[in-house]
């Protein structure tokens, strides 16, 4: 059930973006002023080559000896190059060869890329083997060298030239067009479009395609670009029509008279970088644009719904644990907030917290809560953003508040440890575990590599891995997620830690691996007699292993006593929504007071009506 | 890892075989006359004739590739048919030249962007906005104009860097830096900032990723995680993009050694191609496209060695 959904909400995104994200794409791109500078800079460029003839009299073409270098004058605005020509006639119609040449290319590799990308991505077999290779073949040639081959075959013709160099950028369109269908294909609704018995054309032009507008539109932007640049380097060497002005032989000729006259560079080259920065940056734009339409289809989650639970919240019941004398952490008034489009958005707000040594505090609550970003704070593991504020965070007598990054180094891994909740994700990728493993160790308790390793080999064996030498030689994807939490776990006991906080340490791993994980936790929790905060939404795990329970909600504390009590007695009814959705067994998952992830609801019924037709 | 590398040579030589196949059919079945233009306007058609069939060129075209492939495959690439300079010598003299500029531009590349890349995705503000916009200049200005703007600059008016010539690195080291400081510079402009925007990238994404939070928990120094760790996790990426920028490097040297007067294998193509000198420009292919088959290979091995996952599985 909770796959298909996923996938589903992917998909919805991408047809959402494509079917209703377009004319919001050209709104948003018209109010970025770098797009808007751009396009108007591009229409005035494209206007001026385009009416050449109006805005001079002069022919590019048309050399006169005493005209050679000729200094700004009424007849020659920007004065005559080398051997006597106008340049701003040059310039005006060279831009006509720049802009048609480049259009020229983008529209070959458009019309080969794109269908050989729709045809290879969607049917693949032997013809996205061939046409991968080709397209690998391609791009492994320095398009220059190709060029300068072709012209000297066929002639020297710029629009010849362009063609060919279309042909060489073609691979990028294709490889962009297929990855994008290869991604669309496997989307449940093009599936469902493909059972109802939709012909596969008909399929490509109303699912696909528009999927695969906005990243060519994107990619022809940046190849014009491009295209102008290459051929104006093949018309610098010297290769193109002599009697075609372009910005590339203008600037030939300003090189060959570079010691006399090197002014004549600036014209032809600014005209240059300016189109082809215009068509970069409006690239970027574009994609930005994009970028901020999917995001839109994908609201934050249940942030309004957040902010009128906060306001209507029912004051906080705290059944403190008594007396803080024998804490080992005394957390008050935290909160957590973030900024964002819609002004500051708070997660966590006045959270206090005591934990004493030797005792596991559950904290409870649905996802949401706030309770992993409170577990963070007290790690200073927030992310940069996060605005955060305590008006205490005492860790075993000192104010970690106060604490630079380099002391708060010292506490971390050594002092307060940390369990996460995604095994597999949280393995440094490229590192083999026993070097992950030994980092911390020689760094808090100062081991040799030889004592560290001995040390790590020990924990491992602690945790229940039966061949310790071989999981510190492996790499992360070697071993197996459960296998990849007991790492974890040996990872955060290493230093001896006082306190460990474990974020929802067992919910990414299988049914069985879970209980002899916790197994694991609770022993060596006694053993070595830490203190510990279990991040969970599972009320078992809290009654399995916990001392103590804080429940939160919508980013605040609602109820905190011992398990027993809480259990017996609960106070406030979301902790008694919470018991109860545990009792039958099932995810708590929407709160009383409505954070029902209200965008995934609405993202999946779109899915649905872009369905089959 | 041998399997792999025999697999990545051998599809490198066919990649060689077919530009080089092409290339010879295209020079050689296109309507041009080469001959006319080595023997002059005003010779007579015996003279014509004779030139033909001094080149080999009365044979019929597949015999005339056969035969250079075997020389080709034995080292001996033929000799222009304007100078008579045999092309093996010839490119190796020039060789040197190219693969100074070329390969100091993929290192000039390869440093400034990560330097580039890893401030800007750790400082953020005002240096990543910075870091951006030069991506974005680098990407629209081309090589051929930073060098003009670098040798009138730099070379003509500072003189601060000589602005044409080589120097080999046999006669001196010092002259030599100094003498493809330039045209390495300018030459991996546009390298520094493709590379330095995907540097950027993944070090932003790998710097949000769980496992440095995870990391971060275990109060590792913050050099650590962002030398040894992140930039590691971040590595691959980068190599890709500046593999395929060597590419581009390659092309640009042609341009490039045009504007500092090297006398490198881009410059030989460029008068070979425009004269239609078979024997040179298929030389000047098959080194260049060598060249890019040999650098991509490296990179490949190094791309191995930064991920374990292609290392070991």
């Amino acid at each position: 059930m909770k796959l298909p959904q996923s996938e589903e909400t992917t998909g919805a995104v991408a047809t959402d973006v494509a079917a209703h994200g377009r004319a919001g794409l050209l709104r948003r791109l018209l109010r970025n002023p770098v797009a808007v500078t751009c396009l108007v800079l591009l229409a005035l460029i494209s206007l001026a080559s385009l009416f050449a003839p109006l805005l001079t009299s002069q022919d590019p073409a048309h050399s006169s000896l005493t005209d050679s270098l000729a200094p700004i004058s009424g007849k020659h605005p920007l004065g005559g190059d080398g051997v006597g020509r106008d340049v701003l006639a040059r310039l005006l119609y060279g831009g006509r060869t720049s802009l048609l040449g480049a259009l020229l290319a983008v529209a070959v590799a458009v019309v080969i890329g794109v269908p050989a990308g729709l045809v290879a991505g969607y049917y693949r077999k032997w013809f996205d083997a061939v046409s991968s290779w080709v397209s690998n073949l391609l791009m492994a040639v320095p398009a220059i060298i190709v060029l300068l081959v072709v012209m000297s075959a066929v002639g020297q013709n710029t629009y010849i030239a362009m063609a060919v160099f279309g042909l060489l950028m073609s691979p990028g369109v294709f490889r962009l067009i297929r990855a994008s269908v290869i991604s669309v294909r496997e989307e449940l609704y093009v599936d469902a479009a493909r059972v109802s018995g939709l012909t596969d054309s008909r399929i490509i032009r109303r699912h696909i395609l528009p999927v695969v507008q906005a990243p060519t539109i994107i990619q022809a932007s940046q190849m014009l670009g491009l295209g102008i640049v290459i051929q104006s380097g093949l018309e610098f060497l010297g290769l193109g029509s002599a009697t075609q002005a372009s910005w590339g032989a203008m600037l030939n000729d300003a090189f060959a008279n570079i010691y006399t006259k090197p002014e004549l560079m600036v014209w032809p080259g600014l005209a240059l970088a300016v189109t082809v920065a215009a068509f970069g940056l409006l690239g970027n734009a574009l994609r930005d644009a994009l970028d901020g339409s999917a995001a839109n289809g994908r609201k934050p989650r249940g942030t309004a719904g957040r902010k009128q639970a906060a306001a209507k919240k029912t004051p906080t019941v705290v059944l403190d644990a008594g007396d803080t004398d024998d804490a080992l952490l005394v957390l008050e008034g935290l909160t957590v907030s973030y900024p964002t489009a819609q002004g500051e958005k708070t997660v966590v707000d006045g959270v206090s917290l005591t934990v004493r040594r030797g005792e596991v505090l559950g904290l409870v609550g649905e996802s949401g809560s706030g309770k992993s970003q409170t577990a963070f704070a007290v790690l200073g593991l927030l992310p940069r953003e996060a605005q955060v504020a305590t008006t205490r965070l005492v860790f075993d007598g000192t104010e970690l508040g106060r604490l630079g990054r380099a002391e708060m180094n010292r506490y971390r891994g050594h002092r307060i440890a940390y369990v996460p909740q995604e095994p597999m994700s949280n393995l440094d990728p490229s590192f083999r575990i026993g070097a992950q493993l030994v980092e911390p160790v020689r760094r808090h308790l100062g081991l040799s590599a030889a004592e560290a390793k001995a040390k790590t080999l020990g924990l491992l064996e602690r945790v229940g891995i039966s061949d310790p030498e071989r999981v510190f030689r492996s790499y992360p994807h070697q071993i197996s997620g459960g296998m990849a939490q007991r790492v974890l776990i040996a990872g955060a006991v290493s230093c001896e830690p006082d306190l460990l906080i474990a974020d929802e340490p067992t919910t990414a791993l299988d049914v069985t691996v879970q209980a002899e994980v916790l197994d694991l936790m609770r022993s060596l929790q006694r053993e070595r007699n830490m203190g510990m905060i279990l991040v969970t939404h599972d009320f078992g795990v809290v009654a399995d292993i916990c001392d103590r329970v804080t429940v939160m909600q919508t980013g605040a504390v609602v109820e905190s006593a011992p398990v027993g009590q809480l259990f017996a007695d609960p106070q406030h009814p979301y902790t008694r929504m919470l018991l109860s959705s545990t009792l039958e067994d099932a995810e708590p998952r929407s709160a009383l007071s409505g954070t029902v992830p209200v965008s995934t609801a609405g993202i999946t019924n779109t899915g649905r009506q872009e369905g089959p037709a | 890892m041998i399997v792999f590398l025999v697999r990545r040579i051998a599809a490198g030589l066919v990649l060689v075989l077919v530009i080089a196949t092409t290339t010879f059919a295209l020079m050689g079945l296109t309507g041009s006359d080469p001959v006319r233009q080595i023997v002059g306007q005003t010779a007579t058609q015996q003279q014509v004739s004779a030139k033909s069939a001094e080149l080999g060129l009365d044979q019929p075209f597949v015999v005339r590739y056969g035969h250079w492939l075997a020389d080709a495959v034995h080292g001996n690439l033929g000799s222009s048919w304007f100078s008579g300079e045999s092309v093996t010598s010839s490119l190796e003299n020039k060789l040197p030249v190219t693969l100074s500029i070329v390969l100091a531009a993929l290192l000039v590349s390869a440093v400034l962007s990560t330097v580039l890349g890893v401030a800007a995705a750790v400082r953020r503000g005002a240096l990543d906005q910075v870091v951006q916009l030069l991506a974005v200049l680098g990407f629209a200005v081309p090589s051929f104009l930073v060098a003009l703007v670098f040798a009138v600059v730099i070379g003509v008016d500072l003189g601060w860097l000589p602005a044409t010539g080589y120097v080999p690195l046999a006669d001196s080291a010092g002259g030599w830096l100094k003498s493809i400081t330039l045209p390495a510079l300018s030459l991996s402009v546009g390298a520094i900032a493709a590379t330095a925007q995907q540097v950027r990238g993944s070090m932003v994404d790998v710097l949000r990723a769980d496992y440095v939070r995870t990391l971060r928990s275990r109060g590792i120094s913050e050099r650590s995680l962002l030398f040894r760790h992140a930039l590691r996790n971040a590595a691959p990426a980068a190599l890709t993009v500046l593999a395929l920028q060597f590419i581009g490097l390659v092309g640009g040297a042609v341009v490039v050694e045009k504007v500092f007067g090297l006398n490198g294998i881009g410059s030989q193509a460029t008068s070979a191609g425009s004269q239609g000198d078979t024997p040179v420009v298929m030389g000047v292919v098959v080194v260049m496209v060598a060249l890019v088959v040999v650098v991509n290979i490296l990179m490949d091995l190094a791309y191995g060695w930064l991920n374990p996952k292609v290392r070991v599985g």
